[in-house]
């Protein structure tokens, strides 16, 4: 049973299924221990699109307010898809690469603490 | 024709039991057409305690002599331009959190107590609930009164019931209440008969209550006061109802505590946006989130279920992680609207020097470790004329669908993630609590009204953030949203008293 229901077999309209989004996807990224980002952000993109866009305009977008921003090395970059330990490749488009809808990237840049050392 | 007057106790019977009746032509399941689907057994509704004994002729007197002496308090409030004895015109912005996100569920709490007032087949349950549906109507309708007055002179007010259907944050209390409203009649009253109205109500009103009397808001205090009586009659409501379910069948118990699980979670989410109002919009500080939390759930919660433990019912299963929670929630919360405070209806700032060694004394393990040098940060980039606006939207949980800003209490500067993949779509969560809810339930939730999302499907109008914001929330941008300083409502709070902007201060000086 997925829901108590007085209907019998009751199923939910699924609000956010890919088909509603015009042609895009929902992505999520989140930069581990800078909470000065209060929660990751979402963006809207085309499922094509090459993960060096994620890299030149997403982030940058996001987080290029950060003090630590311009020391990121991004060779160091520690990557994670829906949980799971990630290499991107940047010239190859998001699904290709298994970043579906409603995927979740992190990154940790080792060596860089946030603020003042306190994760923010 | 016999005159006599009928005593309490006939008058009470004839008034509420009697006005049952015996099925004849019907079946009682046809009449009574929830009080099944939930799994949950009745054996007999005449084991049914009435939690009070009040009879409708005696409400309506009772009540209406309360609202005389409120309303005479209110138009004493006005004439005296109450509204300028207010500590400092940032307090106001709690009253609009509170017109926005909390009135709006009395007027939901009328409605649901309306509803399940007709499906239970004890009369007894009806009556009570019928008796809290008419309280709920009231508060609702007494608080848009008691805080119209600040509408004159402070903005933000003035959309609050279209605001609460739409705009991102109030989709947090606005689907809260859906999801107990839309649930079965028993679920219901586990959702707010007890969950809300017994264990958790200390901590949404005890703090905007006292917070109006630390701040000089005699209309809001009146209210609370006004309001005092009803709310002792639903939680004496909010513990009969579990009573009486664990008591009628024992393969009621699991269904209970799940419930209990569920909403004590879902309660606790909610009311981080009354965290970060007592930690951070109260110019004077009644107590520490963190101390209410101690108070109002810890020592009293803990009592409760060593009592409900006898029935087999244990300590809410998300209850460990929402005591480590009260070191950091108000200050991650206060951290989202710092962030998007361009995109809500009320004003953020940074706390003081002073605000600042409060928090540091009232949280000494986390606040300086985790929080004050973001918001010394932020507070420089102010200073530089870079007041800091988090450009983008935010990711939020699939279930409370607060912003993600929470982290794992073994790693508290790391971003708690939990995922589910339903029938190849994945969705994602805040916490274990909010994870399992969804997965319990999935049918239910995949359906969530995702502000976000919404937005992203052009549901919202567009195709700016700023016609989201201006024309779809009613917004009024410039004036309702952005940080405190430099808004209109200081501006005027500043001309009432003669008081200088601080920047205005500080170029003098120099
Ligand atoms: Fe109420
Ligand atoms: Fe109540
Ligand atoms: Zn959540």
């Amino acid at each position: 049973m997925a829901v108590a229901a007085i209907t019998p077999d009751y199923t939910g309209e699924r609000l956010d299924r890919m088909e509603n989004f015009n042609g895009n996807q929902v992505v999520y990224l989140g930069w581990d221990h800078h909470l000065m980002f209060c929660a990751p952000v979402a963006f809207a993109v085309q499922p094509d699109t090459l993960f060096s866009k994620v890299l030149d305009e997403l982030i940058p977008g996001a987080f290029s307010q950060h003090p630590e921003f311009d020391r990121v090395d991004w060779g160091a970059v520690q990557w994670h898809l829906n949980g799971e330990a990630f290499t991107p490749q940047a010239d190859v488009a998001l699904i290709d690469q298994g970043v579906d809808h409603k995927s979740i990237l992190r990154f940790n840049t080792p060596g860089l603490d946030g603020i003042a050392g306190t994760g923010s | 024709m016999s005159t006599r007057k009928l005593s309490l106790k006939d008058k009470y019977r004839i008034l509420t039991r009697d006005l049952e009746w015996e099925y004849s032509y019907r079946d009682y399941r046809e009449i009574f057409k929830q009080e099944a689907f939930e799994g949950i057994k009745i054996t007999d509704w005449s084991k049914w305690e009435d939690p009070f004994r009040l009879t409708m002729d005696a409400y309506w007197k009772y009540q209406a002599e309360k609202e005389k002496k409120l309303y005479a308090i209110f138009d004493a409030f006005a004439q005296n331009n109450g509204q300028q004895n207010v500590t400092d015109a940032r307090y106001v912005n709690a009253i609009k959190l509170f017109l926005t996100g909390v009135s709006p569920l009395e007027y939901q709490a009328y409605n649901g107590f309306a509803h399940v007032g007709r499906q239970f087949g004890g009369v007894g349950a009806r009556v009570a609930c019928q008796m809290q549906s008419l309280d709920e109507l009231r508060h609702v309708q007494t608080q848009i009164h008691a805080m119209s007055h600040y509408n004159k002179f402070f903005d933000g007010f003035q959309d609050f019931t279209h605001m609460h259907d739409r705009v991102w944050y109030l989709s947090v209390p606005k689907s809260f209440f859906d999801d107990a409203r839309s649930a079965g009649p028993f679920e219901f009253m586990v959702a707010i008969g007890f969950s809300f109205e017994y264990v958790l109500t200390n901590l949404l009103f005890v703090p905007f209550m006292s917070g109006a009397a630390y701040n000089g808001d005699m209309a809001t205090v009146t209210f609370g006061f006004s309001a005092q009586s009803d709310e002792a009659r639903h939680m004496t409501l909010g513990l009969e109802i579990i009573k009486f379910l664990l008591e009628q069948h024992p393969d009621n118990v699991p269904v209970v505590q799940r419930w209990i699980n569920k909403w004590l979670w879902r309660g606790t989410r909610v009311l981080t946006l009354v965290a970060m109002m007592m930690d951070y919009m109260l110019p004077n500080k009644v107590m520490s989130w963190k101390e209410s939390f101690e108070v109002y759930f810890e020592e009293a919660a803990s009592a409760l279920f060593k009592d409900l433990a006898r029935y087999g019912i244990e300590m809410p299963r998300y209850a460990e992680t929402a005591i480590l929670e009260k070191e950091h929630v108000s200050h991650q919360a206060w951290s989202i609207f710092y962030n998007y405070t361009h995109a809500a209806a009320f004003h953020t700032w940074m706390p003081d020097d002073k605000e600042m060694d409060w928090l540091s004394e009232k949280y000494p393990d986390t606040f300086d470790k985790y929080y004050r040098a973001r918001f010394e940060h932020w507070r420089e980039l102010e200073r530089a004329g870079e007041r800091y606006y988090n450009p983008t939207l935010p990711m939020l949980c699939q279930t409370c669908q607060i912003p993600m800003g929470f982290t794992e209490m073994d790693n508290p500067t790391l971003t708690a993630y939990r995922q589910s993949v339903y029938q190849g779509e994945r969705y994602n969560f805040c916490s274990d609590g909010c994870k399992d809810i969804f997965d319990h339930e999935p049918e239910k939730y995949v359906q969530a009204w995702l502000p976000v999302h919404q937005i992203f499907q052009g549901n919202c109008g567009g195709p700016d953030i700023e016609d989201v914001l201006g024309d779809y929330y009613r917004i009024n941008l410039g004036v309702d949203n952005m940080d405190f300083h430099g808004s209109p409502d200081e501006a005027r709070w500043n001309a009432w008293h003669n008081l200088q902007p601080a920047e205005d201060k500080l170029k003098q000086a120099s």
